[in-house]
């Protein structure tokens, strides 16, 4: 374990190297340059030993790491806003082909107006793709969830892609103090990719196939299930990462100060370190409330957030991002939560921070 | 050793699929497979051969194969090499089989990013010159004068207005290493050019004219009749690119007729004399061109 000095796409760049995949490809843009930047730089002092592809867009980096994880190698690739949205048609692809790749994207606001700085909506609007989305607090999560992505992703219940967010900005820019494991640490956590979900030689296959009326629902069922099963082996990759590497993380859910709070606020990404300071000052105040952060939002944390929210008087959504003519995407499921545990509760949304504005 | 007609392997790679009667494109694929052998690793995209070939729980792939996005064939391919010699796996040839849509309009972009890195793979482009799969839509690959779904010939319009699209010389400007134009009606052509790729580094494009009776409107029996047509009338012609240089491969003697070969197909029914006389000046101005810089 060495400490080290690094930002939100830095600390990323060093955990995906912890995890060795074999083949990275992918297409600049802001803000998740630095990742890539990063990652080339180890590959070229020896560091990493990866296949780095310099693809033409956005669309080829999902599809090449789609063709890189059928034959059975470990595969990742990065974006960010637009880029997610031109590589959109891949991600149901990479989905339903259960194929574990592991992308990490840089929130960004979607154009127009064209914005640069964070904001979520570009990865919400990928929400029903099939994919994992998890949602990092700060740089040491964001290390430490490259390399919880890979062996999520790829566990045989689970083959399903997972998507790392980190908020633009606020979140890849900003430099902390980060521990960073050991290679050895590393390599007795995550194991190396073994599939039957492949190409093989030995045994040769169809895939990516057609499947019509009478089977198609079979197959999505099936995706369904995994994606599902995720939540079961995030706790199990969570505990194996605990005894390891000493740091806990608390599964699809993050509580602060909820369990007797009358009033809780749930939101996701960096802007929750904004909340717990928050929370500090109004319980100073004598306030009870607390914070719960959604740590993934797919799969759904929907017990959690019935455990958490059961005794309160009222909640409160905090969200980046908008579903236009209806609200808050993040309000929307958690409702729905409510409603499915019979919890009536008043509820209201705030919608912020969209383009980065932060006050 | 050469593979011809009688050498060539009795093992069937593509087959039990539901092409149409008479279909080039699936030629080409069994032809191409044939050649390779069954460590040739397979990318197509949404198109034809991946309708027609992928059907679960009817999968007509003897070798390891897989559908890409429609404009992934390239960058799919791209990744499966990659993939699988970062495993060290280096006994395989990683082909793509795509269409004239899916090569020269949608797959344009990933294609000119694999030959831009010398990525170690084959592509082979199917040209039946126009979205069969969906019901013969005009494509960049598409003929002037040809009738297609999306391009009516009426009073007001009389077909595709634009020529086709000089792919084989867009993909040599690139400086790619091998790259070929073939014709299912010269099958000893398109094998000698499938055994030379599978010998060389780096990427390789062959282009294969590949007749659609359905989309052509010629008999099921004639494909093959009406590729070797269009090779000796003129409009195709077989050539290699390498070292930087073009060869032609086949030279006609005299060219036969191009009005007989475009009026036996319902696509060119209803060209004037004007317009047939506009595609003979077009492709003599061809022939001056592959005189001129073709060995």
């Amino acid at each position: 374990m060495a400490k080290k000095f690094l930002s939100g796409n830095e600390a990323f760049a060093y955990g995906v190297r912890l995890a060795r995949p074999q083949v990275i490809s992918a297409y600049p843009i802001t803000p998740q340059t630095i990742v890539v930047e990063k990652l080339s730089e180890f590959v070229e002092d020896g560091s990493l030993n990866a296949e780095f592809i310099h693809v033409e867009s956005e669309h080829s980096a999902l599809s090449c790491a789609i063709g890189a994880s059928s034959v059975g190698a470990r595969a990742f690739t990065a974006t960010s806003s637009q880029g997610l949205l031109y590589m959109a048609e891949c991600l149901p692809y990479a989905a339903g082909g259960r194929f574990p790749i592991v992308m990490m994207n840089a929130n960004r606001s979607t154009a127009l107006p064209w914005n640069i700085y964070g904001d979520q909506r570009d990865s919400i609007s990928q929400l029903d793709s099939g994919w994992i989305q998890a949602y990092a607090g700060n740089a040491q999560e964001a290390l430490d969830l490259a390399l919880m992505s890979f062996y999520i992703a790829e566990h045989s219940e689970v083959s399903t892609p997972f998507m790392a967010n980190l908020d633009g900005f606020v979140l890849t820019h900003t430099y902390e103090i980060v521990d960073v494991p050991t290679q050895e640490q590393a390599d007795a956590f995550l194991p190396g990719y073994e599939t039957e979900n492949k190409l093989d030689l030995q045994n040769p296959r169809n895939l990516a196939f057609s499947a019509g009326p009478d089977t198609n629902t079979f197959f999505k069922y099936k995706e369904h299930l995994g994606i599902l099963n995720a939540s079961e082996i995030i706790d199990k990759a969570e505990e194996r990462f605990a005894e390891i590497f000493g740091r806990r993380y608390s599964g699809l859910t993050e509580s602060y100060q909820t369990e007797d709070a009358e009033y809780i606020l749930i939101t996701l990404g960096s802007i929750s370190g904004l909340v717990r300071e928050a929370v500090d000052k109004l319980r100073a105040e004598g306030k009870r409330v607390g914070l719960l952060r959604l740590r993934y939002l797919r799969p759904f944390p929907n017990e959690e957030i019935a455990n958490a929210v059961k005794n309160a008087n009222a909640l409160a959504v905090l969200e980046k991002d908008i579903s236009f003519g209806n609200e808050g995407t993040a309000y929307t499921n958690v409702n729905s939560a409510l409603q499915k545990a019979g919890i009536e509760l008043p509820t209201s949304n705030y919608i912020g921070g969209l383009g980065g504005k932060n006050r | 050793m050469a593979i011809n007609a009688k050498t060539i392997s009795e093992t069937e790679l593509f087959y039990g699929h539901k092409a149409c009667a008479g279909c080039g494109g699936s030629l080409a694929v069994r032809i191409a497979l044939k050649v390779l052998g069954e460590n040739a690793v397979a990318v197509l995209p949404a198109g034809c051969m991946s309708a027609v070939g992928f059907n679960f729980p009817q999968l007509c792939f003897g070798n390891n194969a897989i559908i890409s996005t429609f404009a992934g064939t390239a960058s799919m391919l791209t990744g499966v090499e990659a993939g699988l010699r970062a495993q060290g796996i280096t006994d395989f040839h990683a082909v793509g089989f795509a269409g004239d849509g899916g090569t020269a309009d949608i797959g344009l972009q990933a294609l000119s990013g694999a030959i831009d890195r010398n990525d170690d793979i084959l592509y082979i482009c199917y040209d039946n010159e126009a979205y069969m799969n969906t019901g013969i839509q005009k494509s960049s690959l598409t003929p002037f004068g040809a009738r297609t779904t999306t391009t009516p010939a009426g009073k007001n319009i009389r077909g595709n207005l634009r020529p086709k699209k000089n792919l084989f010389e867009i993909v040599a400007a690139h400086g790619i290493p091998y790259a070929a134009t073939a014709s299912v009606g010269y099958l000893n052509d398109f094998m000698r050019k499938v055994e030379k790729a599978k010998q060389i580094k780096g990427t390789k494009y062959i282009h294969i004219l590949a007749p659609c009776p359905t989309g052509w409107g010629v008999k099921t029996d004639e494909t093959v009749e009406i590729a070797k047509e269009v090779v000796d009338c003129g409009l195709w012609y077989l050539a290699e690119y390498e070292n930087g240089d073009f060869t032609l491969n086949h030279r006609p003697k005299e060219f036969s007729d191009v009005s007989a070969y475009l009026r036996r197909q319902s696509r060119f029914k209803h060209l004037t004399d004007v317009d047939i006389e506009i595609i003979t000046r077009s492709r003599d101005k061809k022939w001056e061109f592959i005189n001129q810089n073709f060995k």
